[in-house]
């Protein structure tokens, strides 16, 4: 008995060799097999020690069931899943020592204090908030005027400080972060990525999912993710170097009626509204002549090229 | 242990921290203890008698008299006809109808017996067999006084007479509070020990927290072992406090030890954490949850032997009556409260809920898992 607790002990110690994420034909299926829904339909991927990853989809396309599965919370269907040399299924005590996990619901104790949520997740892990207080301190100062609030009373922006602190007293090698930003003010999540640059700095790990087109460019690496299918893994500038085809972006005062013309010519392949102005995909010809075809049309607007963005990219890769 | 300590920390000062926790641990096991054996009583009283009196004799109004002064029955009707009585029941003012005859004195002096007739309303069975049985000793009893009154009675007395006395045992006064108090009192430990902590871990699983924990090395045991424990010394403070109310309220002073009490209970209160672990692994929210123990909080009471006496139940519900924790528990609390019952006494009761302890705890701890 008492030899038997000594290696469950150091088994409880073990630590991950490296940051270093690979994911090898991942399927999860849900439900019944004849009513099933197929949440991950195969997915490759791997994640390089020390980089800032980032898992773009909109709701519904597998994220939080991947980032579960990486976490050893949800047991795959089928295919194999490492995080830092070790199987998320064979050897996930030694993952749970070892990665952090902010979930996209907050998920702490909202009846405890800021500071106790913190003390309870490092005593945890079996460390305390001063050795590891250098990893969260640019985040923890924030909060910390509050440390005597209870959690629960804290604004959104707070809560998920508190939660990404938490999530890294422990020094994980991997941090996974499913949606930090959804529902977080335009400021808050400026700052966010910024500590996870900072972060990366440390050398963690870092897989951030997000539904924000326009966060992916914050990242090294992006995955699209749409449907449980991945669209393509390529660093960002890759992805919008890889849209193929003229992109132009229109306006004028009518919008709607504007968009409805658009979409009927048959040169244009997509048309879609894009903040204030139209983005239109040719399948061919120039700017010149769909300025052409609209004067035809009797429609005055503004055309002028476009630089794709990862969402006209995304647009794109989800068509076809 | 360094774990289970810090878990143990924190469960304390969340539960020491919600006022809601507080009051349904610590207020309302009073009140029930207070108000609940006060209110809930086996004796059945205030039954409506409707009387129908054809006779308007002397013997008639002294057995009327009789029956009102017994403290038993209210005479809300005084009817002239048979019919009239029967209204007064199907109008729900009354229980009972007794008809005397127009001849009773003259067939009670002069035949010695005199027929009387009892209708009785058995909507509610209990009231009804009582009442009615109530009743007919007290015109047995004025039969006697009639016949003293008349009769020369021979010298030696025809028919043997066996009298019966009888003495009452642990309960000398049939006190129904001294009975009722330690049964309530478990079906309170009870709540406490498994819903309560049912409800606690499926909280966990509502705010998401408990993902949270699963992605740490918490193991399985500690986690398990954080929530139960401080529901277990919260079960013994309810004892604790039940015992002492029971002292101050009702003089209760359990005649067998406390230590055999506590022993039990400690025992017990491991098998009902047992259930409310069961019911939190089987359960998504608080709600599914809350369904649940009511249901079984039904069953455990009315399957237990708190109100209804198990030897009067049919066989098979006797034999699920076997598979009910509380029932053991009740039968222990009266064994050593009233009877005072040492740990001799109840060893076959603390090996039936030690292995309910184990069939329960071993069955939670298998079905609860960290990840799905």
């Amino acid at each position: 008995m008492f030899f038997k607790t000594i290696i469950m002990q150091s088994g409880n110690r073990r630590q991950l060799n490296n940051g270093h994420v690979s994911v090898a034909d991942i399927v999860m299926t849900y439900g019944k097999p004849n009513a099933a829904v197929q949440a991950l339909q195969g997915i490759n991927f791997e994640v390089k020690p020390g980089e800032l990853f980032g898992i773009i989809g909109p709701d519904g396309a597998g994220k939080t069931s991947l980032f579960r599965i990486l976490t050893t919370l949800l047991l795959p269907t089928g295919g194999r899943a490492e995080v830092g040399g070790f199987d998320v299924v064979k050897d996930y005590q030694a993952i749970r020592n070892s990665v952090g996990y902010m979930p996209g619901r907050f998920s702490l104790y909202p009846d405890l204090t800021v500071a106790e949520n913190l003390a309870f997740f490092a005593t945890i892990f079996n460390t305390s908030i001063s050795e590891n207080y250098d990893l969260i301190k640019d985040i923890y100062l924030q909060i910390e005027p509050f440390r005597n609030r209870r959690a629960g009373q804290l604004s959104g922006g707070m809560k998920q400080k508190l939660a990404l602190s938490c999530a890294l007293i422990h020094r994980p090698s991997v941090l996974f972060l499913d949606e930090p930003t959804t529902g977080v003010d335009a400021v808050s999540r400026r700052e966010f990525w910024e500590m996870l640059r900072r972060l990366k700095a440390q050398g963690i790990t870092i897989l951030v999912s997000t539904p924000y087109m326009d966060e992916a460019g914050l990242c090294e690496r992006v995955a699209l993710l749409q449907n449980g299918r991945m669209l393509g893994i390529d660093t960002p500038a890759g992805i919008t170097a890889s849209f193929g085809k003229l992109l132009l972006a229109v306006r004028n005062e009518n919008m709607l009626p504007l968009l409805k013309l658009l979409k009927s010519f048959e040169e244009v392949e997509e048309a879609y509204p894009f903040g204030e102005y139209h983005h239109v995909v040719l399948k061919q010809g120039s700017e010149k002549d769909l300025r052409a075809r609209l004067k035809a049309a009797g429609m005055e607007a503004e055309v002028i090229t476009a630089v794709p963005g990862i969402e006209d990219c995304f647009m794109d890769l989800m068509k076809n | 242990m360094r774990t289970l300590r810090f878990l143990l920390q924190k469960e304390f000062r969340q539960i020491f921290r919600d006022p809601a926790i507080l009051r349904i641990i610590f207020v309302m096991p009073v009140m029930q203890l207070v108000l609940l054996p006060m209110a809930a009583d086996y004796e059945v009283k205030n039954i409506r008698l409707a009387v129908v009196d054809h006779d308007h004799s002397v013997y008639s109004q002294q057995l009327i008299r009789k029956i009102s002064a017994s403290g038993y029955f209210l005479l809300t009707r005084y009817a002239a006809s048979y019919q009239e009585a029967m209204k007064a029941v199907e109008s729900d003012a009354a229980d009972l109808v007794l008809e005397l005859p127009s001849s009773f004195e003259k067939d009670l002096v002069k035949e010695e017996e005199a027929p009387v007739f009892m209708a009785v309303n058995a909507i509610n069975g209990v009231k009804a067999s009582l009442g009615s049985a109530y009743l007919r000793s007290i015109v047995q009893d004025f039969n006697q006084q009639v016949r003293a009154e008349w009769l020369q009675l021979p010298r030696f007395n025809p028919e043997p007479v066996v009298q019966v006395t009888s003495s009452n045992w642990y309960n000398p006064l049939m006190n129904y509070r001294y009975f009722m108090v330690p049964g309530i009192l478990v079906i309170l430990i009870t709540m406490i020990g498994s819903f309560l902590a049912a409800l606690n871990i499926v909280r966990e699983k509502e705010i998401g927290t408990i993902e949270q924990i699963n992605v740490t090395p918490i193991r399985k045991y500690q986690f398990i072992l954080g929530k139960l424990i401080p529901f277990w010394v919260l079960g013994l403070a309810i004892l604790s406090i039940g015992l002492l109310i029971a002292r101050i309220v009702y003089g209760i002073i359990p005649a067998g030890s406390l230590f055999t009490i506590y022993l039990f209970a400690a025992v017990y209160l491991l098998a009902v954490l047992g259930i409310g672990l069961l019911i939190s692994s089987y359960t998504q929210t608080q709600q599914q949850a809350m369904l649940i123990s009511f249901f079984l909080i039904m069953v455990f009471i009315l399957l237990g032997g708190l109100y209804t006496s198990v030897d009067s139940m049919p066989q098979w519900a006797r034999y699920l009556v076997k598979l009910n924790p509380v029932s053991y528990f009740i039968e222990v609390m009266r064994m050593v409260v009233l009877k005072g019952s040492g740990t001799g006494e109840i060893k076959g009761h603390l090996i039936s809920i030690l292995a309910f302890a184990l069939f329960f705890n071993t069955w939670a701890v298998l079905s609860y898992r960290k990840r799905s």
